[in-house]
């Protein structure tokens, strides 16, 4: 579902004297329906980067990302935007929203995008509100006042909304406690029976231990690291 | 899929820009812009002041004659239409808002009057109707019915703003023009804006045209991103690949000098 090839990358900072910082090199992945990839390393190796050049919000500098039938390198942007619609589901640490939107809404916002009726988007969101124990008096509200894991797990409900075939998971279990982060490793389980493909980010051990089927450490990929 | 309904990703540009330049004497308004804006897309255009954004809106809303390129509209050569389609076409599938809703609305007419107005100029003639559909339209816009007689000029400025909208959506164009539209609204009125302009263009399908210079409202609006500097558009993209990625030096600098909150 996800194939990486030789996949590089750089910076220019071209108001820093116009140093180049090569990043990556020669990266190959796959991740196959049904499978959790761990990305593993040391801060700083190239993880985040790899997520976002998969969402597309980072350019390549060669090589390939082929998420289904699109390859996210050389793809124009209305092709991502299509993806990211139907496709590829990103869960990132941050929520983005816009101020005043009420949280059910923010939820369910990836359905309504994909024109499923507003009553039946709503109900699917508040579903995953309450599985994920954001407390029913919240849902009108917007999240920008929550606290960082009420945050968080709104940002993972809307991340599950749409059940995606492929799925990109930025540290899901970082900051909640243990009920939640078992209800959260749950979602990944059933996503991944349903045969989503998912590349992940997870520092917590155990969680990468019950969701990981197989982890890549891309310190391979970064060039001065490189064994 | 779940039964849901698929969108189709259409392969037929709305609307298709061609070395788009415009002078002003020896001074460069805009210079050689291309772009093409699909169906349903929301393109933002980002720069400083006097780097050629409104210079660029204008003439592609027909306010301005461009000095060279070629605009196509649903495959129709828009230079080369007359006077008479061109304004047409401003009443019917195209809509403007201004950044200063004062430019855009009619201030001594009612509010309902505001919306009616823009119905009748596209043939509207049945008094109730149009009423109705301008009552609807308030209602969208989060203006309450019992406005529907005051003059904007009692209205505050978000008010004003929604009533443009309200003015301009009204016959159901396909392309909307804005200029800065959440110019001069305090945070609070913006954020219910953006909201309000998101709905409506997942709701109705438009495609937009956005000139801003906040960063943070095309983050949260734009699909796609173009950077001007100096009359050119030095960078264009995915708007999150823009903002996280940029590669041109002046947007860089742009992006970096955002204050965080």
């Amino acid at each position: 579902m996800i194939r990486i090839e030789n996949l590089s990358k750089s910076f220019t900072l071209h108001n820093q004297g116009g140093t180049v910082i090569p990043v990556m090199a020669g990266a190959f992945l796959t991740v196959a329906p049904g499978e959790c990839v761990g990305l593993t390393g040391q801060s700083g190796s190239g993880k985040s980067t790899l997520m976002r050049m998969v969402w597309g919000n980072y350019l390549s500098a060669g090589g390939s990302i082929h998420v289904g039938s699109t390859d996210v390198a050389t793809a124009a942007p209305r092709q991502i935007i299509r993806l990211r619609r139907e496709t590829l589901g990103y869960v990132s640490q941050f929520l983005r929203v816009v101020p005043r939107v009420p949280t059910v809404d923010v939820v369910a916002e990836p359905l309504l995008a994909l024109g499923m009726p507003a009553a039946q988007a709503r109900d699917r969101a508040m579903v995953l509100l309450a599985r994920l124990n954001i407390p029913e008096r919240l849902w009108s509200l917007s999240p920008t006042t929550f606290s960082g894991g009420e945050q968080q797990r709104v940002n993972i409900a809307r991340g599950f909304a749409h059940p995606c075939p492929a799925l990109l998971l930025d540290e899901p279990t970082a900051s909640l406690d243990a009920a939640n982060r078992e209800v959260v490793l749950t979602l990944i389980l059933e996503a991944k029976a349903r045969g989503t493909a998912i590349l992940g980010i997870f520092h917590d051990e155990g969680a990468r231990a019950q969701v990981c089927d197989r982890l890549v450490d891309v310190t391979a990929f970064t060039p001065g690291l490189a064994a | 899929m779940m039964g849901l309904v698929q969108q189709v990703v259409a392969d037929v540009p709305l609307l298709a820009v061609q070395g788009l330049t415009r002078r002003y004497g020896t001074r460069i308004g805009c210079a050689d812009v291309s772009f093409d804006l699909y169906p349903g897309e929301v393109l933002g255009i980002v720069g400083e002041s006097g780097s050629g954004k409104s210079t660029l809106l204008s003439c592609l809303a027909g306010h301005q004659k461009p000095d060279l390129g070629r605009i196509a509209w649903d495959g129709r050569d828009v230079l080369a239409m007359s006077e008479t389609e061109r304004r047409r076409l401003g009443r019917t599938d195209w809509a403007y808002v201004h950044q200063n809703p004062r430019d855009g609305l009619r201030m001594g007419v009612s509010a309902g009057g505001n919306v009616g107005e823009r119905l009748m100029a596209v043939g509207a003639r049945h008094y109730g109707d149009i009423r109705g559909q301008a009552a609807d339209w308030l209602g969208r816009v989060e203006i309450a019915t019992d406005r529907i007689d005051d003059r904007p000029s009692a209205f505050s400025g978000g008010m004003q703003q929604r009533l443009q909208i309200a003015r301009n959506l009204v016959t159901g164009p396909r392309l909307v023009f804005m200029d800065e539209p959440t110019g001069g609204l305090d945070v609070s009125v913006q954020a219910r804006l953006l909201d309000l302009l998101r709905g409506l263009v997942r709701d109705l399908g438009l495609s937009v045209i956005i000139v801003t210079h906040d960063l943070a409202v095309v983050r949260l609006l734009a699909d796609r991103l173009m950077v001007m500097k100096a009359g050119r558009v030095v960078e264009q993209g995915l708007t999150d690949q823009v903002l996280d990625d940029p590669q041109h030096a002046y947007t860089q600098l742009l992006v970096s000098s955002v204050l965080q909150v």
